[in-house]
């Protein structure tokens, strides 16, 4: 912090100094990248900057005062808070406004969260340190990321990623919480100043400044005018749990309301007056272009206005959906494979297994010396093939994005995970400046993982069409265009060996894993072995491959815990108590692995046809052990009949919504594990819609999960994607149990049948 | 053409092709956004809504087939007063929504099964309830059904009382 230019008191020097005359310091706006420079420095940064008018033009309507961009005081007390990240079910907008309402002692009830507009104004400066921290310092989410996202994180401050789990570990800890506490601070200075008390006699709670000795009180929206004059501390002292009011509290989500009574606006419910509707079909195989479409029959649909010709695709544009889809399906264009005509799965797998075989890895990971202790005389030795499928987002909502473009300038509403570098990515396809892109984020149905800029082609376009309309036009995908455009978790497979030492624990581990991308960040391995070794062969398929709920922690997660349950069985001893040799003693792990046993009853006695399975993964920081209980049905299929996690992230900012996201990224967990896939066959994908990607339903999945959090207090850990990776490996160990046959290819389907 | 139906008790008249499905007349002509589309094929359940009080999944009806009926969407469960239906109150209860995209289906289902059954079954429930949730919210759809029953019953024998009274 030395080269910071601002002002800056600490809260034992506010308690003591008079307050500032207003107008003698500058208003600090959050703001900057310079405190980057050098990487782990933590604190807001609060530099002056031409940030400030935008962002009160932005917000301001007359009878409000923004504070360092990120939120503003109504004169009625109500309090708006803006986010930087978006919401796409996951409960950040209420954890953001827990976070920083706690820390202002604002009246819940008064307080909205917004949407950060997409302008540099509010460019999410403290996400970026957190990324950064983690990278310099321990292993963590900045690995975990996309390669495309890491680079854009380094070249491309400021951010409004949402991602990694991040929102509340970083944006939220480092950013909301500082915000409100420095505001309070400002607030409490105008009021003693109003009074003429010292600063010492003052004290705040639900939206006022109380001075208990005069009895009197000042409401934040009176006092507002005036302490958004005010310099605002840089490193304000920040609560400690014990004061804490609404944060790791059960507060109701602020939007569920409007998505109960269908009142919620998604991108896909956008419209605006003259607005067209179009659809498209991109070439079945990745890679492919558009050869020809003869555009008559289409055109002789009624409400079809135009075809127009993408590099690699056919849109048709109508005055209504249901008319641009009969339109589209009356067309028989013509698209060349890209040269991938020849690829399925199957050769996938087999240019995969040819590679690990031939020896050279891409990476390497690990410690200690493998070899040695394979090569040990008479040492038990257990290997494994394992192979997971590409799978698809499959998010509810189609992608939509509507777009206008008019007098050289691009406007578009749809909800996409990082609004600036959405404009971004518009204003290259367009072939205009980025600051004549306007990009209005929406409310989204769905994300997880699909929709980040730098692989959301549909942001191309709809740049593309509106430079070639004169009325504004949303384009909407059709499921199957969903389905068979994915930018799926790619389909990976996996060796494992490992040795038992004569102690009967395991002596040296080793993964060789083929998939695009180094997993080396998530290979978060909980267990204490000797010696380990992680190899990674570089395969690249034709598809774009994308970050999938929990990313490479989903396959890496299922390779390690089915494994070590296979361990576990050589060496003769139950799954959970062959962990526990394995995991340190007083460490997180083990708590957490020793809580989900204990409360699911482990060991207890289970009815015939009934087994239960263990795992336990650390992914985006966060520990998470899940015990599935599950039998098989007649048909083969697995029927899951109970489930318990136990979940240490630190702290839980809010227990409702935290439960929420466990449970739901174990059930999606579950879903891929039992049914996803999505294949290839001469070079396309073979699946097109719910019909044949199969996602888990109510019946399927377990009636009540238990999901219990362990407030250790460590660092902060996610909540929105670690519920996820431990059920694949849960689930299939409880097969195992019940029936004796270890399945090691995903999906399980109907693999267990007797 | 034009064809004539109620929708949410009001009278309607939609100028459209004879086989646009109902979820479009809906959310393109009438303006009724809650009605999501999400598969087109009547896989999903995202799309449903009530043909006069039978369950439908209007991606898959053609608007020619809904002249003259009544149809009920989300828009219409709040009562004439506003509040929430007490479905809709039970989801608020039990914070069901994480996205929130598939819900308006799913509300709109367990109004149908708790109309049809009164008290469902946790098998009944298991049966009828096969809308497609991606983010995983099921445990709590289910414990939002069962507590909408339950003041349901409650309601009713309030109701009964006063009328034997």
């Amino acid at each position: 912090m030395a080269d910071n230019p601002t002002p800056h008191l600490d809260a034992a020097e506010i308690a003591t100094t008079p307050p500032k005359k207003k107008g003698v310091v500058r208003r600090a706006f959050l703001f900057g990248s310079a405190l980057l420079v050098g990487g782990a420095a933590f604190g807001v940064y609060w530099g002056d900057s031409s940030a400030k008018a935008r962002a009160r033009a932005l917000t301001e309507t007359g009878n409000d005062h923004n504070f360092l961009s990120w939120m503003k005081i109504a004169e009625d007390d109500t309090v708006t808070v803006y986010s930087p990240h978006i919401d796409f079910g996951q409960g950040t907008h209420t954890a953001l406004g827990q976070m920083l309402a706690d820390e202002l002692d604002a009246d819940w009830s008064k307080v909205k969260v917004e949407q950060a507009p997409a302008d540099s104004a509010f460019a999410n400066t403290p996400l970026g340190q957190g990324f950064l921290a983690e990278m310099s310092g321990a292993p963590g989410v900045i690995n975990a990321l996309p390669p495309a996202l890491i680079s854009m994180i380094a070249r491309a401050m400021p951010l409004q990623i949402t991602g990694g789990s991040s929102a509340v570990r970083f944006t939220g800890q480092v950013g909301m919480r500082a915000v409100g506490a420095a505001v309070r601070l400002a607030l409490i200075e105008e009021a003693a100043d109003r009074l003429g008390v010292p600063v010492s006699e003052l004290a705040t709670a639900d939206s006022k400044v109380i001075h208990a000795k005069s009895g009197k009180t000042l409401r934040y929206g009176e006092l507002a005018a005036g302490a958004a004059e005010r310099s605002l501390t840089s490193d304000p002292v920040l609560k400690t749990a014990k004061d804490f009011k609404l944060i790791g509290k059960p507060v109701p989500r602020i939007d569920i309301p409007t998505k109960v009574d269908g009142s919620a606006i998604y991108g896909i419910d956008f419209t605006l007056p003259d607005m067209r509707v179009a659809t498209i079909a991109a070439a079945p195989i990745r890679g492919g272009k558009l050869l020809s479409v003869d555009e008559t029959p289409a055109l002789a649909v009624t409400g079809v206005e135009k075809v127009i010709r993408l590099d690699d695709a056919v849109v048709v544009v109508a005055k209504r959906y249901w008319q641009a889809q009969k339109g589209l399906r009356a067309l028989s264009p013509q698209f060349s494979d890209g040269g991938h005509g020849g690829v399925s799965s199957a050769s996938i797998h087999a240019a995969q297994e040819a590679l690990r075989k031939a020896g050279k890895p891409d990476n390497k990971g690990g410690d200690g010396d493998v070899d040695a202790a394979f090569g040990v005389a008479g040492a038990r030795t257990v290997s494994a093939d394992y192979r997971v499928p590409f799978l698809h987002h499959a998010m509810m909502e189609p992608f939509a994005l509507t777009g206008h473009f008019t007098e050289g300038k691009l406007t578009l509403w749809g909800g996409l995970q990082d609004p600036l570098s959405t404009r971004a990515r518009a204003a290259k396809a367009a072939g205009i400046d980025v600051d004549d892109v306007v990009f209005n984020p929406m409310i989204m149905g769905g994300g997880f993982g699909r929709r980040f800029p730098d692989m959301t082609e549909i942001i191309d376009q709809v740049a593309l069409l509106a430079k070639q309309l004169p009325y504004p036009v949303k384009l909407v995908w059709s499921r199957e265009e969903d389905v068979r455009h994915g930018t799926y978790r790619p389909q990976s497979s996996a060796q494992l060996k490992a040795t038992l030492g004569e102690d009967g624990r395991i002596a040296a581990w080793r993964t060789d894993y083929v998939q695009s991308g180094d997993a080396e960040g998530e290979t978060t391995f909980v267990y204490t072995v000797p010696a380990t070794s992680r190899r990674h062969f570089n395969y690249q398929s034709n598809q774009i491959d994308g970050p999938w709920r929990a990313v490479n922690s989903t396959q890496i997660g299922f390779y390690n815990e089915s494994f070590i349950d296979e361990l576990a069985e050589a060496a003769g001893e139950d799954p959970y108590q062959f962990r526990r040799k394995h995991l340190a003693a007083g460490s997180r792990h083990l708590k957490v692995l020793d809580t989900v046993a204990k409360r699911a009853g482990w060991g207890s006695p289970l009815p015939d046809g009934v087994g239960r399975g263990i795992a336990i993964v650390e992914s985006f920081g966060t520990i998470v052990a899940e015990v599935i209980e599950a039998t098989v049905r007649e048909d083969g299929s697995p029927k899951v009949l109970k489930a318990w996690a136990v979940v240490d992230c630190g702290t839980t900012v809010n227990p409702l919504n935290a439960e929420a996201q466990i449970a739901g990224g174990l059930i999606m967990g579950l879903s891929s594990a039992i049914g996803e896939e999505i294949t290839l066959d001469k070079g396309a994908v073979v699946q097109s819609n719910f019909n044949d990607y199969a996602i888990l339903k109510l019946a399927d999945a377990p009636p009540v999960i238990d999901v219990h959090f362990i407030e250790s207090g460590a660092k902060i850990g996610g909540i929105g994607e670690p519920g996820l990776p431990p059920a694949s490996p849960a689930l299939a160990n409880a097969l195992f149990a019940a029936t004796g046959k270890r399945i090691r290819t995903l999906p399980l389907r109907t693999q267990a049948k007797a | 053409m034009a064809i004539d139906f109620k929708v949410n008790g009001r009278d309607v008249s939609v100028d459209a092709d004879a086989d646009t499905p109902l979820l479009w007349a809906l959310r393109e002509d009438l303006a009724l956004t809650g009605t999501k589309f999400g598969c087109g094929i009547a896989a999903c359940g995202a799309c449903s809504v009530h043909v006069d009080g039978t369950l439908t999944r209007s991606c898959s009806v053609a608007i020619s087939d809904i002249a003259g009926k009544s149809v009920t969407t989300i828009e219409g469960l709040k009562g004439a007063d506003g509040a929430m239906h007490q479905v809709q109150q039970a989801w608020i209860d039990a914070q069901v929504p994480q996205c929130g995209y598939c819900q308006s289906g799913q509300i709109m289902a367990a109004v149908a099964l708790i109309e049809a059954t009164g008290s469902p079954s946790e098998a009944q429930i298991d049966e009828a309830m096969t809308n497609i949730c991606r983010c995983g919210t099921y445990p709590r759809i289910r414990k939002a059904i069962m507590a909408a029953t339950r003041q349901a019953a409650t309601g009713q024998a309030a109701t009964a009382l006063q009328g034997e009274a």
